[in-house]
């Protein structure tokens, strides 16, 4: 039987190393998995709610690489991850409206919002993470959900209108006092319309593929190492001198500004991008808490796979009509139960030491 | 005047929020899980009213029992289920078997109500009392007096009679308390009955004070307990009370004197100043780490 061979030596002599065997396998899996659906719906075969699904599930998968970071990769519960997204959607739209007219390339004002929306997603993060990351575990994980609802709420109530004496900004809609010909951009509750729907599901794959590079990059470098050690001990690894606000704080505007991406890829999905308890709110992260959770903590491919698959389960069960979110939550916790019990956890043991020790006796 | 009364109900507001809250911070401190599911055990207890009162025309005080009794045993049930298997696992894997479990209330109750929502009418019978050109509804009076029975009561419970000392020895070090002969399962249970019992109570009252109803009620009162519930020091009993009231008296003053729409904001940023300024909690403990 092979055995498992973590020596540097044996493994550089099969030529890769296995955390790159690793890599380039989710890499694959994602290649294939695009190359089938694009193939499918170029054909035609694929139903129109499937088809729609495709940029969704592209999000998702970011969202969860990027959360994956936060709980799985730095060890901090974060509830509130749709924040991040909120302001990157917000402020990507925002300025792919504002220059829609004058910006002619499409594809060049599409990249230049994606930018725009990861640089304030991770300025969002680095303000947020600053105070957040003194707090420990549960505290923590409940200041993030309310630095998402706070993001949320006052998204809501903000006015942005423009007008030939340039932009006006108030919390209240009678107080823009735009001139005539003005126009309002970010209209309160209503949010921003209009958007140019650039997505698509090849702009998602991208994406995702430029998500898993940063970040099993990032895992497998200097850096990716210190955050896990933070993970695994934190006053052992402060005392051999990792800088412990330097590293979370690294991990965590990184995540940030993955899922500023993700929301500027949402919001260029939609004519009409609001902000409310479901998509940018504590829903919508706890929807990505358990994709995390289900795929294995600190495991990429994981959160890929359970990111698609769960995705596209209340899609799958729309054959049971009324029922399916019903079947969804109980596959969740027979799921958790199956895969975390002691009971279920002792019979796979068992059932795995059955299985090695037959296979010795046949040798 | 308008402050007295935005104050007074804002009160009665915090005490709903204090009852949910000592269902959270209580299971919290003895099984170390975040129950996201109790927030849903409070729509339940608002919709057992709601068929037994308003579809049955049940006195509203039989529904309210018979509410109590349904959640407590639904609590129980959730725990025994649900949780159980999962004692030794990793407490991220708790938190998303009550997120199923959540998910799962939520989706029955739509299948059973629809989404609709439903108008409560109040299972109050007090009549309003004016007092100095105030006058304060009957639910405001019911929900404040019956917090602060329960609350003194559970203060009581848990000080002075023997379950409750078996109930702070769990939360104290769970493997001594098995050692010294406390059924550490029984416990646990007893306290999930507790807390669904208290979530029925609130449920009832809060749909008699804001009488709309729908599947997805439970859900922001429960985030809001949450907060209340850490907000006070989670684990911590009088923290629980002390940071529901606060709450709920932040969020009825924001809302009456800066904006309602930002009343959610103003809580949430209230939540994390006092947090910053003191990590565990208004009344919580601060535990030494071990290395």
């Amino acid at each position: 039987m092979a055995k498992k061979t973590d020596s540097p030596l044996r493994s550089k002599a099969a030529g890769l190393r296995p955390v790159t065997k690793k890599n380039l396998l989710t890499y694959l899996m994602v290649i294939v998995f695009y190359a089938l659906f694009q193939s499918l719906s170029a054909a035609g075969a694929l139903k129109n709610a499937y088809q729609s699904l495709l940029v969704p599930i592209c999000y998702s998968v970011i969202m969860a690489i990027s959360l994956n970071l936060e709980v799985g990769v730095l060890g901090e519960l974060s509830i509130g991850h749709a924040g991040f997204m909120c302001v990157g959607a917000y402020c990507g739209a925002f300025f792919s409206v504002v220059t829609k007219n004058t910006f002619e390339i499409g594809w060049l004002r599409f990249l230049i919002a994606m930018v725009i929306g990861a640089a304030a997603a991770a300025v969002a993060g680095f303000l947020i993470g600053v105070p957040v990351l003194r707090l420990k575990g549960d505290y923590l994980a409940i200041v993030t959900l309310a630095f998402g609802e706070i993001i949320k709420s006052v998204v809501n109530v903000l006015y942005v209108g423009r007008d030939a004496s340039g932009f006006h900004i108030a919390m209240d809609s009678a107080k823009v006092g735009l001139q005539e010909g003005g126009v309002m951009i970010l209209n309160g509750p209503q949010g921003i319309t209009g958007t140019p729907r650039n997505s698509n599901f090849t702009v998602g794959f991208v994406l995702v593929m430029l998500t898993l590079i940063i970040v099993t990059n990032l895992m497998d470098s200097r850096t990716g190492r210190a955050v896990m050690s933070l993970r695994d001990n934190r006053i052992a690894a402060e005392s051999i001198g990792v800088n412990v606000t330097k590293y979370k704080l690294t991990a965590f505007v990184i995540s940030a500004a993955i899922a500023g991406v993700a929301g500027v890829l949402y919001a260029h999905n939609l004519n009409a991008l609001t902000a409310n308890t479901n998509n940018f709110g504590y829903n919508m992260s706890i929807m990505i808490l358990v994709y995390v959770v289900l795929g294995g903590l600190g495991s990429i491919r994981g959160s890929v796979i359970a990111a698609a698959l769960l995705y596209s389960l209340p899609e799958i069960f729309r054959g049971v009509g009324q029922y399916r979110m019903l079947l969804y939550a109980i596959v969740l916790i027979v799921m958790m139960i199956v895969n975390n019990g002691a009971f279920f956890v002792q019979y796979k043991e068992k059932l795995k030491h059955r299985i090695r020790g037959g296979r010795k006796e046949a040798a | 005047m308008k402050f007295l009364s935005q104050l007074i109900s804002g009160i009665s507001l915090g005490s709903i929020y204090a009852l949910i809250a000592l269902g959270y911070t209580m299971v919290y401190g003895i099984a170390k899980m975040l129950n996201f599911a109790h927030g849903d055990v409070i729509m339940v207890g608002a919709f057992v009213v709601y068929t037994a009162c308003v579809k049955g025309g049940m006195n509203p005080v039989l529904g309210v029992l018979l509410a109590i009794v349904f959640c407590t045993v639904l609590g129980v049930c959730i725990e025994r289920l649900a949780y159980k298997p999962l004692r030794q696992a990793a407490s991220l894997a708790v938190l998303i078997t009550a997120i199923g479990v959540s998910y799962l209330l939520q989706n029955l109750a739509l299948l059973i109500f629809k989404s609709d929502t439903k108008q409560f009418s109040s299972v109050v019978m007090i009549k309003p009392v004016t007092v100095a050109g105030l006058t304060v509804s009957g639910e405001i009076i019911a929900t404040i007096i019956v917090s602060v029975v329960i609350m003194v009561a559970l203060t009581l419970f848990v000080n002075k009679t023997k379950p409750g000392k078996a109930m702070r020895a769990v939360s104290e070090d769970k493997g001594a308390a098995q050692l010294m002969g406390i059924n550490v399962n029984g416990i646990i249970s007893l306290t999930f009955a507790i807390g669904s019992a208290l979530a029925a109570i609130a449920g009832a009252l809060m749909c008699s004070t804001y009488p709309a109803l729908s599947p997805y009620t439970g859900a922001m009162p429960g985030i809001k307990a949450f907060v209340a519930a850490v907000f006070g020091g989670i684990g911590s009993i009088p923290g629980a009370m002390v940071g529901g009231v606060l709450l709920g008296v932040i969020e009825n003053l924001s809302k009456g004197y800066i904006s309602s729409q930002l009343s959610d904001a103003i809580v949430f940023a209230v939540l994390i100043l006092v947090l910053l300024i003191k990590p565990t909690g208004i009344m919580g403990k601060k535990i030494a780490e071990k290395v």
